[in-house]
Order: structure tokens, then C-alpha cells, then sequence
């Protein structure tokens, strides 16, 4: 019997150049923040950055830009047309998060079926692809605050708007530490996600 | 690594919890797969995260797209559109000194024989000393300046249109770029339509002062609509020209357009 897909090939793809642009965006974005940090008490250890030096670090930044954003394009688009989005997200209750969030932490949660996501996952990334939307568009209020003023408002202003950039960003590395704990713990996601069932 | 060796017993120790506990989680044949995969991604990307910075080839290709981008934020650029300004009493005191030096390296222009050259695709007047210029309309504006390191503080310049300037000196605004060479070695370049924005001011004061000599004496080029490296102090020759100029820190890997 043939195996059904989990992934199609379009999802399966989009995902990988995501985790490729996301981690020179987030590298290089590291070295770009060590420059000026937000946060006096906070700065990122130079061995995990990525450019070698500020200029380097733009240049890789303002270069993965567009695989990030043209790359997020395709798998939006793909997935509100192909109704996946829908399918797989929602309907999503607060209820159904806190009952499946419970279950979850008793060890209880089956993941004997990879099509299905429970509540706790459709909520986590949906946060993941909201926080994607608020990285962005907080990179492009700091990038061009006087070509887009009705972002740079949106952000609370130029120096704002580098605050709202950087949580995104923490927010989008305590989801990819979780994501990849779940991978851990249920390695036949992995699976999953390089050859589709 | 040599020095801990008063620590090694307790490493050791650590090392063999650590295997026995990797050994019973890398039991299921699954997991083993996985963590070995994980393995060579990760160093895969560790060799190559330090290879790639050097590599020629992707240094050219991450140029070539800064190159592009140079023409994105052309096309962006909204001539109409003006940066925030500020009231007076959000200026940021102290304002903060930057340079590619330190203070005390500052230079000392001689007010008394300086003279601004306005250079190539001028036909107006190519000299300018300082009550000359002084003599020209000013006015004044309170913006935000933002460095390419991320920190921003607001400043107030007061000093001519630079547009005003350019058509007083009869320059080509048809021309591409505007260039700056500076008393500090330091140099830069602009678009002709930054050059022309109505917030571009060639400053001579600061604060309502004469420009001192760690903000730019005898004057500095202020754009709103650039960031920091873009606005050159201490300029002595001003080019305009056709044929593309780079600059101090463009020709190092910094953005050449650099808008705001």
C-alpha cells in the first residue's frame, strides 16, 4: 500500500528555504545587533554570528531578505489557495489549546497520525508565521523610516520599532528550540518533512 | 586547555554521565539516524558559516545584490516625502560624536583660507570661502540622525539648501551623483535626487553654533534621509558627476544608496 503524504513537495520545500534563510537572517542579524545593542546587558557571542564584521553582516542580511520574504510569498499564496492553511490550522478554540496543552504535559498527547496537529501545535505556528509578519515588517520600519512613516508609526517609532524587531526575533528562537525538541522527541516528523509521509 | 588540569577528574566525570546518558537515548535505531544527521548538518554549517565570509564568489554575489538593492531604494525613494522633525526639546544632549576616528584626531580646518571647490559638472562658481557661503539663505531643521550600527540621536543643523547651492553654482542636476572629498581623508557619494530632497542642508551650525570641530567645521551635509556615513563632515571639494564615485566605507562593504 502506498503511503499517504503528509508534506506535499511545494510545503516540504518552502520549509527548508525558510530554516536556510531564517538562520542567515537571525546570524547576521546577530552581528548587526552586537553593532548597537537594544539591550546594554544583552549581547551575542561573535562565534555565532554571521559576516565577520558589520558591513559583511548587512550584506548577508539585506541579500537573505529577499529569499526570506519571496520565499514566505510562495508558501502563503500556495497554502490560502490550496485551502491547507485552513485545513490544517483552524478550527482552532482556546479551550481545545488548554485541553491539548494539559495532555501534553501529563505525556499524554498521540502523535500516532503526523497529518493531524493538535491544538497546542496549530496555535504554535500560527504564532510562528504572525511573528514571521511582525519580523519583517519591523525590519522594513527600521530600514526605511522615512519611506514608509505609517510602519515606523505602527512600530512606535524608529527606535521602537529595533525593540519590537529584536522580541520577534527571541520569540522566533524559543519557538525553533521547541520545534526542534518536538523533532527529538518524535524524530518521524523529520522524516516526514524530508520525504513527505 | 592546558591550564584547567586540576579540573580534568571533574570533566571526566561529567563526560561519562553525558555518554551514558546519550547512549541510552540514542537506543531506538530512529534517533540514532536522527542525531547523526543532526551532527553533520551542524558542523556542515559550522565549516561552512567560516568559509563562506572569506569565498570570493560570495563575495561578489552578496556585492552584486547590494548593488541591486542601491537601485530598490532608488526606486523608493519618494523625493515628496519628508523624514520627522523634531521639537527642540528632543535633542539628544550630549549628541553623540561618530567618526572612523577618535576625538582627538579630529581635524582643524584654518577658517581663514578655506575655501569650498565645487568640481566636473559645474559652470557657476567653483570657489566658495566661508562668508560666502554664510551669505547665502538659511535656515534650519531639528531630524533624527540614524547610524548604520543600529543607535539613532536628534540633532538641529541650520545652513543652505543644498539644492539652492547646487543651482547657484550652476552644477548639472541632470548628473548622476554628487561626491565629497573631506579634510579627514574621509569621502562619500549620493544620488542627484537625494541631493535635491528639500531636507538636504549643507550645515554650517549646530544648535543654533557654528559647526565645532567634532560635528564637521567648517560644514557637514546633513540628509534625514540617509544614514549616518552618508552625511560627510569637514567637505572641502564637492563632484559633480556621471561616473560612479563610491566612498570611505561604500568601497568596504557598506550599502551605497543607504537611505532611511
Amino acid at each position: 500500500m502506498r503511503k499517504t503524504l503528509i508534506h506535499p513537495l511545494w510545503l516540504r520545500l518552502t520549509h527548508w528555504i525558510n530554516v536556510l534563510a531564517v538562520l542567515v537572517m537571525v546570524t547576521s542579524g546577530w552581528e548587526i545587533y552586537d553593532a548597537s545593542p537594544v539591550f546594554q546587558a544583552i549581547r551575542i557571542p561573535v562565534g555565532i554570528t554571521l559576516g565577520g564584521w558589520l558591513g559583511g553582516a548587512l550584506q548577508w542580511h539585506f541579500a537573505f531578505m529577499w529569499l526570506l520574504v519571496a520565499n514566505l510569498l510562495v508558501y502563503g499564496t500556495v497554502n490560502l489557495l490550496s485551502g491547507r492553511l485552513r485545513r490544517k490550522i483552524f478550527p482552532l478554540s482556546p479551550q481545545a489549546v488548554l485541553r491539548d496543552l494539559q495532555a501534553a504535559l501529563r505525556g499524554r498527547l498521540a502523535h500516532d497520525d503526523l497529518s493531524h496537529y493538535n491544538a497546542v501545535q496549530k496555535l504554535a505556528y500560527l504564532a510562528a508565521l504572525v511573528d514571521l509578519a511582525v519580523l519583517i515588517l519591523s525590519g522594513l520600519a527600521i530600514w526605511k523610516s522615512v519611506q514608509f512613516p505609517w510602519l515606523r508609526e505602527l512600530m512606535g517609532g524608529y527606535d521602537d520599532a529595533r525593540v519590537v524587531h529584536f522580541c520577534a526575533m527571541s520569540f522566533l528562537m524559543v519557538f525553533a528550540v521547541v520545534h526542534l525538541a518536538m523533532v527529538v522527541l518524535v524524530p518521524r516528523s523529520l522524516r516526514a518533512m524530508i520525504r513527505g509521509h | 586547555m592546558f591550564k584547567r588540569k586540576s579540573d580534568s577528574r571533574l570533566v571526566t566525570l561529567d563526560q561519562d554521565a553525558i555518554i551514558q546518558d546519550a547512549r541510552r537515548a540514542l537506543a531506538q535505531p530512529m534517533r540514532r539516524l536522527f542525531a547523526k544527521r543532526a551532527l553533520t548538518l551542524g558542523s556542515l554549517s559550522l565549516l561552512s558559516g567560516c568559509q563562506l565570509t572569506d569565498d570570493k564568489s560570495v563575495n561578489t554575489m552578496l556585492r552584486r545584490i547590494s548593488s541591486f538593492n542601491d537601485e530598490v531604494q532608488g526606486w523608493l525613494f519618494d523625493p515628496r516625502k519628508m523624514a520627522p522633525t523634531y521639537p527642540e526639546s528632543m535633542i539628544t544632549r550630549p549628541f553623540p560624536f561618530n567618526a572612523f576616528y577618535d576625538i582627538d584626531e579630529v581635524p582643524l580646518v584654518d577658517a581663514g583660507d578655506y575655501q569650498l571647490k565645487i568640481s566636473g559638472l559645474v559652470s557657476g562658481k567653483r570657489n566658495w570661502t566661508l562668508p560666502e557661503l554664510y551669505a547665502l539663505p538659511q535656515t534650519s531643521q531639528v531630524t533624527r540622525h540614524i547610524c548604520i550600527e543600529g543607535w539613532s540621536a536628534i540633532g538641529k543643523w541650520g545652513g543652505t539648501t543644498f539644492s539652492e547651492f547646487l543651482k547657484r553654482a550652476g552644477a548639472d542636476t541632470s548628473a548622476k551623483y554628487v561626491a565629497f572629498q573631506c579634510a579627514d581623508q574621509y569621502s562619500t557619494s549620493i544620488d542627484m535626487p537625494t541631493a535635491l530632497h528639500a531636507q538636504t542642508l549643507l550645515t554650517f551650525t549646530y544648535d543654533g553654533q557654528i559647526l565645532p570641530p567634532k560635528y564637521g567645521f567648517p560644514m557637514k551635509l546633513r540628509m534625514p534621509t540617509k544614514l549616518g556615513y552618508k552625511n560627510p563632515k569637514h567637505i572641502v571639494e564637492i563632484i559633480v558627476t556621471n561616473q560612479y564615485p563610491g566612498g570611505y566605507w561604500e568601497n568596504q562593504g557598506y550599502n551605497w544608496f543607504g537611505g532611511a
